[in-house]
């Protein structure tokens, strides 16, 4: 690998950027950048091998695989991924730590100044901002999940709102199944069509019977896991 | 502990501040194998290590190779697995197959 493609690499990544790494293996292991689906440095690469980076990337997964130029390793480096977790409730204080864990970038937004705390969130950064200002300024990508924790329409639904018009890759709410359908038709009167409001998966979680703030918080992971890794 | 996707940046510093420096990369693998594709190793003329390709089972196989490209062999593709003898010298215990590409920085 040369140097210079490595710096290249680097200040991408440093950008926050999506980058693949191609090695053409069975020409020596030629090397190419592609750089949020266009080639950044090296040789032209054939259609095919674009394609196969543009997917790699979106499936955040490295692998090699057989293209036109022959065996090509497709290494990926994303940016990481995010959590948005609206409302600075009690099970927030189980999933932002969890889904710190699981490398997720968490930020927690709550305008109660009594719930946004430092004391109930020591190691995660919180927004006070009002929820669609906070997510706005958020700018949610594909490679974010957006929570909302609160239970009030008042902050989720501005958040929600924002969440919809973004390519958030996993957008859920809590509540009972007949808050979900409410919750439906009131995005629907804000002028999202059903096939959108339906991205909001509602009561969030997977069905666990979790009961405890941390089992929930287990449960709605379990869910935006299973979403970021199977797509459904 | 140094997390995965800083191993380039490491590798970057090494190179620049004058140390011949190879990157080993697992590029493919098969059944139960402990790194997943993408996760490498980097090598400086030393023998200085960071990051990891296997369990530990194979690293010491492939910082030989490392030293030799980083002196001026062509990068290589090298194959570890149940049906290698050599991979049962290394001892890839676990009963996977792993491809590992060895470069150098130039």
């Amino acid at each position: 690998m040369k140097l210079s493609l490595l710096e290249k690499l680097e200040a991408a990544r440093k950008q926050k950027r999506q980058v693949c790494l191609v090695r053409l293996l069975a020409q020596g292991g030629v090397e190419a950048l592609v750089v949020d689906g266009a080639q950044a440095d090296g040789p032209p690469l054939a259609d095919d091998v674009l394609e196969a980076a543009r997917a790699a990337l979106r499936e955040d997964r490295s692998r090699t695989v057989e293209t036109s130029a022959g065996r090509a390793f497709l290494q990926v480096f994303n940016p990481p991924l995010r959590m948005i977790i609206v409302g600075a409730v009690h099970i927030t204080q189980s999933l932002a730590p969890m889904a710190e864990l699981a490398g997720y970038e968490v930020t927690v937004v709550d305008p109660r100044r009594a719930f946004a705390t430092d004391a109930r969130f020591p190691n995660t950064k919180v927004s006070q901002d009002w929820p669609d200002e906070a997510l706005e300024a958020l700018a949610p990508d594909r490679r974010t999940a957006v929570v909302a924790l609160v239970h009030d329409p008042k902050l989720d639904d501005p958040a929600l709102d924002v969440a919809l018009r973004s390519e958030a890759f996993y957008i859920a709410a809590l509540g009972s199944r007949k808050n979900a359908a409410a919750r439906q038709e009131r995005l629907q009167a804000l002028g999202h069509d059903p096939a959108t409001t339906a991205r909001v998966r509602g009561p969030a979680g997977l069905p666990i019977g979790a009961v405890s703030p941390a089992e929930i918080a287990i449960s709605v992971l379990a869910e935006c896991t299973r979403v970021l890794r199977q797509g459904h | 502990m140094i997390a995965d996707e800083n191993l380039l940046e490491l590798a970057r510093d090494w190179k620049q501040s004058g140390r011949k420096v190879a990157l080993a990369t697992v590029v493919s693998t098969w059944g139960s194998s402990p790194r997943p594709a993408g996760s490498q190793l980097v090598v400086d003329e030393t023998g200085a290590m960071m990051g990891s390709v296997s369990g530990g089972c194979i690293e010491g196989a492939v910082v030989r190779e490392a030293m030799d490209v980083m002196q001026g062999a062509p990068p290589k593709l090298l194959d570890f697995g149940v049906t290698n003898e050599q991979a049962w010298e290394v001892g890839l215990a676990c009963g996977g197959k792993v491809e590992v590409w060895v470069e150098a920085v130039e």
